[in-house]
Parts: C-alpha cells; structure tokens; sequence
C-alpha cells in the first residue's frame, strides 16, 4: 500500500534537480510524517543514500519524523510574542491539553503543540494558530478557550 | 503623482457597477438616494494576515449579504466590495474603507454585527456612523510617514493585474526595455539604492557585478524568507502588492541578462504564496513573464520556491542550497554570489523590497529617489513598529528619521504607564538601543555605530517589564537553535552563551560570567563563516554595552530588575489588593497558598517553586 503511493509522488516527481526536498514534502502530505519505510524505498530506487533524505528532513523544520495530532496548535515565539508574554500562554496550553515533558502530541493524538519562530503578525501578537487559523491578541484565558472549543468539535466530530 | 493614482483608481473602480441604476431596492424614498450613491459605491476590505485573523472574511461575507438584503443584486455587491492588502495598521483591524461619490471614510474595528448599521445609515443613509470611524491615531500614524513603497498597499485588489496597471504598473518594464542594461543599471546605482535585507549593500553594484560576468547561464533570486523575529514588511508587500516585487525582478533580470529567477518564500506565509502564484500567472498571461517580452526580445520566467522552514536560509548561499535541494548550509565566502551563485553561475540575490524599490527608481528617476532619506541612505525603509506600543503596525518613512519620532508621533507612545526602556532592532542579528539614543535617526550607518543593524527592519519596543538579560537569552536561544552546525564556533559558542546567560537568569552566575560573554561574542563575531554567527552575539553585546547594570544584578544580588526571571521572583500576595477570591490557591500546584474563605490569601515560600501560575491567575494582580 506505501508502494502505491510512493509511486505516485514518484511520477510527479520531475527530474530536476533539487527534488530531495520536493519528494520529502509530498510524503508528508500524503502520509502526515516522513516514514522511515517510505524513505528507504525511494531511496533504492533513486540511488539516493537514505541518509540524505533524513540529512534533509531533520535540517529543515517543516520536517516531522514522528505523526501528528489531529489538531495542529502553533504557538508564535517571535520577539513582539515573547515580549507580549507568549510564554506563559504556551506553559498554559500545554497544560490545559496535558501535554506530557518532552512531548508535542498528546496522547489521545488529537493535539500538537508546536512553536513556531514568527508568523509575520506581530502587530496583533501575541499570536496562536489552530489548523491555520490565525488568533491575534490571545491571553492564557483566551487560548484556553479557544483549546475547549476545539476540543468539543473534535470529539463531537 | 500620487494624488493623481487615487483618483485613478477611484474612477476605474467606480465605472464597474453599472447596472446599479437599475435595481430597486425595498427602501422607499430612500431608495432612491441609496441606488444614486452605490453608483460610485466601492467597500475595501483589509484581507492581509491581520486582517483575517481579525475577521475579515466574515465582514466582507456580511457586507455582501447586507447589500444583497437591500436589493441590490449579488454581482453588483460583488464587485463593489473589495480585498485589499494590509494597510499596516493591524491594531485597529478590520479596517474597512468605504468610498462613496468620491468622500472617503475609514471605519475601524469592524466586526460584522456592525455590518448592517453601516450599510444602512451610511451607503444608503448617506450619513456615516461617526463613533466607529477612525480616530485621531489613524492619521497621525498616517499622515507622518512618507509611503511610495506601501502606497498601493490597501488600495489595489493584489489578485488583480489590471489594478496593477491601472497605477502605473509594467510601465517601469517597458520603460527598462526600451533602455541597454547599461543604462538601467546606472540608473539604480545613481539612485543610491542599498538592499533591504540587512547588511546594506549598494543593490547597483551587486547588478553590475553579475552583469560583467559573460556566462550565459544567470540566475536573479528574490529573498522572500523573511525570518526575523518581528519582522513582516515583505509578507505585507508581497500580499498588497505582489506585482511591485515581479516587476522588479524582471527588470534586474533584464539588467544582468538572467532568464531565470526565483522567489524563495517561507512556507509560513501562505497568503503571500498564494498571492504570488495568482500574480506570476496573470504576469504570464499579459505577457509580462515568458518569451520575447514585449517583443523586445528577451526571455524571463519566474518560479516560487517555498522554504522549510530554516532561518539560516535568509543566508545568500544557504539559500541557494535550498533551492537546490539539499540542506540549506553557508559555505565560505571565497567568491561573490554574483561569481558563482545558485548552480554555481553568476547569482543576484536581493530581498523584497529591494525589488519593490526598483521600478519606482526606473520610472520616476534616481535624481527623485534620492529626494528621499539622507546622502548615503537614500530612499524610504518599512519598518515593523511592534512591542509596546500603541500603534503597532507597518510604517513607510525617509531614512534618517528618529527613533522618537517613529515610536511617539507615529506609534503614538506606550501602551501603559510603564515606562520605555530599549527598542529592539533587526532581529537576532540587531542590538538593543536604550532609551537616550531616542535621538538617534534611523538608517544603516547609525544603526551600526551603536552596535546594532538595520536588519529587515524590525523594530520592537519593550518597557520596563522586559529583562534585558532574558531578551538576549531568547535571541541567542533563537540563534543557537537555528545555527546550521557548519562552523564550530556558531555551533558551539551560542550554545555556551545561551548556558551562561541561562545561569544568569536563574541566578546562578558568577562574578566573571560578563567578560566571559564578552571575550566569546567578540570570537564568535570574528571566526563564524556566515552572517548568522558573525551578528549572532549582536543582541549579548550591545545589552551588555547599555543595560550592564542588569547582568550585574542578577549575578551579584539575584535580582531581576524588571521582575520577569521566574526563578529570581519573589512572590508575595499584597494585602490591600487581594480580594480573598482563591484563585490562586486552587492553582497553585505546591499547595504554597493558604486561603479560606473571606480571608486574604497567604504564601508559604518554603513550599514556592516560584512556577508564577498564581501570578498569571490573580485577576486583581494582588500577588506581586
């Protein structure tokens, strides 16, 4: 089944050069992360070494290696954020998700939380995104409030 | 000239909705009225990233179906309500921008329950809602600043060429074309033009550079990988006015004689993405992008290469790695970019606005161009005012303007009462300016003698609740996490400055931890293969320089001066304050607060991990 669909990232895949990134995000729209299984396939069959892919994939940070929750959570940690107190806004998300220490996705895998250097929106920071849908002027309150309604839709849903 | 684009633009747009004098609405007499005015009815609508964070989406949902409500059909409504990109003032959004038989009126925080009294007591009323309009800090963030890059921004539909060329637009290609590239190339380097991106170099020179080079293989490569922290001015060209940054390319592209160029973009901006693809399209089709342009013979087409997300690729070589394709690392600087580039053929790589730059230069004159700004900075710079201020926002003035003025008259002051104590520029890369170089005027030169950099030109202004020590911490943290790993002193001098400055904020320093910084920054500064290293101390260094008082008393007295080291707070619960609600005692998670009911709250330090939750909780900020 990974063979199916490798193979179609293989067709479209033109043969430019600078296709190792290429390939990399359309393996990760397709199956959500890099998969391990998935890279060393291209990687037999572009003569590409594997390491190179992970070389890539761990250089960049759109790359994940490991899935992703349902709900994707960003909080932004650039400068107009942090001095607007984006910090305790993150310790609070986290802790109204229960995030466990040195985690990102929580264990039910609805949510991710991740952060993000800057979105360009600093003149409504600071600033969350949920499923790139941009919150300006968020407070620990009001990002907790966003979380309930996310989490209601998503386990009515 | 620019009085004249206005009116332009209002007249076109007006001619749209023909068929309205045809439609009947339900309002009797004011019918009447109501359809004569929506004759010359046009409603702009900000959708830059603020904007639809803001809402505007909605509003604009709103203000068709209200208009539709009344009568009026669907694609009259339609194309009277407008998109536009950002006007910069993002604190007041949605701003929305009504223009009626040729009166103008700017209405702020609109959300879309205000919809409807808009639509019927002004457009069709005639009678705008006075207590929603804009106020005094709308124009006096305005009116202060000199816009020839952002004018169009917020008055052009970005999705539309011909809005484009209503303006003016493609006239600065034609104008390029009829010209050697000799003569282009003097022109911009006559305009004193210097790259926007950061370091300031002559953009003319880069050109003439590649242009000398006779390897027919040459790339021209648009730096849209905007990573500062804090800054947002390209993102904000980009989605208001994507074809400024097209026109440019082609015209450098024409100077150096490239046929190929790029547009590295950060995936992180999807709306300028977006709007950059509905651009080169449209480009494509006018005949602006592809072969033999304007039948003058010369081929040019333009991709989008979207980043992964790596601050490092805002390098020149890095980023040409990237597009590459492989991990997006500097390599040493023994040839320039315009020798062996991308590919390894002659590369010119410019930022954003320095491409939007160029076909103003090409139309209206470098003798014009260096009308603005000072002698060896010419020109307007867009900075991102953000931090805390009153106005945040996106602001277009002459080089050489002060400090003060950008942040009192423009961004109307601070917020709160507390005081201002530095204003942070450039990024990762800048330095902090502390409050008595308010003075200081703006532009390359004077940015670096105070140890700091033009960046892109973000500019974040904090108060008295920020700590220096721990703002430098978060920018070297930034900067080590981004480090390529390519060189050791980057990779392991900001990793050793980040755990000092670590120490020192958790008030574990010791006595000899300042020179120690000191001595690294400056061998960092000098041994780094690339600009992200060589400025990487930058933010250390000049907190060092202006706020040494701080460093000295976390390390002496385990004092944080502005309170914000959670591990240095002493946290109290204030008598007068307290409101006996309990709060923070159903929060805390060391059971440190003692409180019953109708008495005032009570810590005990021996059980305080000092987590500041109790602080955060305290909706009366009794604990202190």
């Amino acid at each position: 089944m990974i063979e199916n669909k490798c193979l179609k990232i293989l067709d479209t895949y033109h043969k430019e050069r600078g296709s190792v990134i290429s390939i990399l995000q359309d393996m990760q729209e397709v199956f959500g992360y890099v998969r391990e299984d998935a890279v060393e396939w291209f990687s037999k069959k572009l003569n590409i070494p594997a390491s190179s892919f992970f070389g890539v994939a761990t250089f960049y940070s759109q790359f994940y290696l490991k899935p992703r929750g349902k709900n994707i959570v960003t909080a932004c940690c650039g400068t107009a954020c942090h001095v607007k107190g984006s910090e305790a806004i993150i310790n609070r998300m986290r802790a109204d998700l229960a995030v466990a220490e040195g985690e990102d996705t929580t264990s039910d895998g609805q949510f991710t939380m991740e952060n993000v250097a800057c979105v360009g929106a600093c003149s409504i920071a600071p600033v969350v995104i949920v499923n790139k849908k941009v919150y300006g002027g968020v407070s620990p309150e009001k990002a907790s409030g966003i979380l309930k309604d996310y989490e209601k839709t998503s386990k009515g849903g | 000239m620019a009085e004249k684009n206005k009116v332009k633009t209002k007249a076109k747009k007006a001619a749209k909705p023909k068929a309205s004098a045809r439609v009947k609405t339900a309002k009797g007499t004011k019918s009447n009225k109501g359809v004569s005015s929506l004759k010359n009815l046009t409603i702009k609508i900000c959708f830059g990233t603020g904007g639809l964070a803001a809402g505007s989406q909605d509003v604009m949902n709103e203000f068709s179906k209200q208009l539709k409500v009344r009568g009026i059909k669907a694609d009259i409504a339609k194309k009277c309500v407008n998109k536009t990109g950002c006007r910069g003032f993002c604190a007041k959004d949605v701003l929305v921008e009504i223009n009626m038989n040729g009166d103008k009126e700017i209405y702020q925080l609109i959300t879309t329950d205000k919809v409807s009294r808009i639509v019927e007591e002004h457009i069709i009323g005639g009678d705008p809602v006075d207590q929603w309009l804009v106020g005094p800090d709308y124009h006096a963030f305005h009116d202060r600043q000199t816009k020839i890059l952002l004018e169009q921004c917020g008055q052009i539909d970005p999705e539309d060429i011909d809005d484009y060329i209503g303006i003016g637009g493609y006239r600065g290609v034609k104008k390029a074309l009829s010209q050697t590239q000799f003569e282009v190339i003097e022109e911009v380097k006559a305009s004193g033009l210097r790259g926007r991106g950061g370091a300031g170099f002559p953009a003319g020179l880069k050109w003439e550079f590649c242009n000398m080079s006779d390897n027919p293989e040459k790339y021209i490569i648009c730096n849209a990988d905007e990573g500062d922290p804090g800054a947002f001015m390209d993102r904000a060209i980009i989605e208001g006015n994507p074809h400024s940054v097209i026109e440019g390319m082609i015209i450098g592209g024409y100077a150096i004689g490239a046929k190929e160029g790029y547009i590295y973009i950060r995936a992180e901006y999807p709306l300028a993405i977006q709007r950059l693809e509905i651009a080169i399209k449209q480009a494509k089709k006018k005949g602006f992008l592809g072969k033999n342009i304007l039948k003058k013979g010369f081929d040019f087409d333009l991709y989008i290469k979207q980043g992964a997300g790596a601050f490092v690729c805002g390098e020149a070589s890095a980023l040409m790695r990237s597009i590459e394709g492989k991990r997006g690392m500097p390599r040493a600087k023994l040839w320039r970019s315009a020798v062996k580039g991308l590919r390894d053929k002659p590369t010119v790589l410019n930022n954003v606005e320095t491409f939007a730059n160029i076909p103003l230069i090409i139309l209206n004159g470098a003798e014009w161009y260096r009308g603005f700004g000072t002698e060896k900075s010419t020109g307007t710079k867009v900075f991102a005012l953000t931090g805390k201020m009153k106005n945040t926002g996106l602001i277009e003035v002459p080089m050489g303007m002060t400090l003060k003025e950008m942040i009192f008259d423009i961004g109307g002051g601070m917020t709160g009462r507390k005081k201002l104590k530095a204003i942070q520029t450039g990024g990762p890369s800048g330095g902090c300016i502390p409050a008595e170089h308010l003075d200081l005027p703006v532009d390359f030169d004077s940015l670096a003698s105070v140890g700091s950099m033009m960046g892109s030109g973000s500019m974040v202004v904090v108060d008295e609740e920020t700590c220096m020590v721990d703002l430098a911490k978060f920018f070297i943290s930034f900067t080590q996490h981004e480090s390529c790993g390519k060189c050791v002193p980057c990779r392991i001098g900001t990793k050793r400055m980040l755990e000092i400055l670590t120490r020192i904020t958790e008030g574990n320093g010791k006595e000899e931890d300042i020179d120690l910084l000191l001595e690294l920054g400056s061998d960092i500064k000098h041994a780094s293969l690339c600009g992200l290293g060589q400025s990487a101390p930058n933010p250390i260094l000049s907190t060092i320089r202006f706020f040494r008082d701080e460093y000295e008393a976390h390390i002496k007295y385990g004092r944080c001066p502005a309170n914000a080291c959670k591990s240095l707070r002493q946290y109290l619960v204030s008598v007068e304050a307290c409101k006996m609600c309990g709060k923070c005692s159903r929060i805390c998670p060391s059971g440190a607060i003692i409180w019953e009911p109708r008495h005032n709250a009570e810590l005990d330090k021996s059980k305080c991990v000092k987590c500041g939750a109790c602080y955060d909780a305290c909706p009366f900020n009794a604990i202190l």
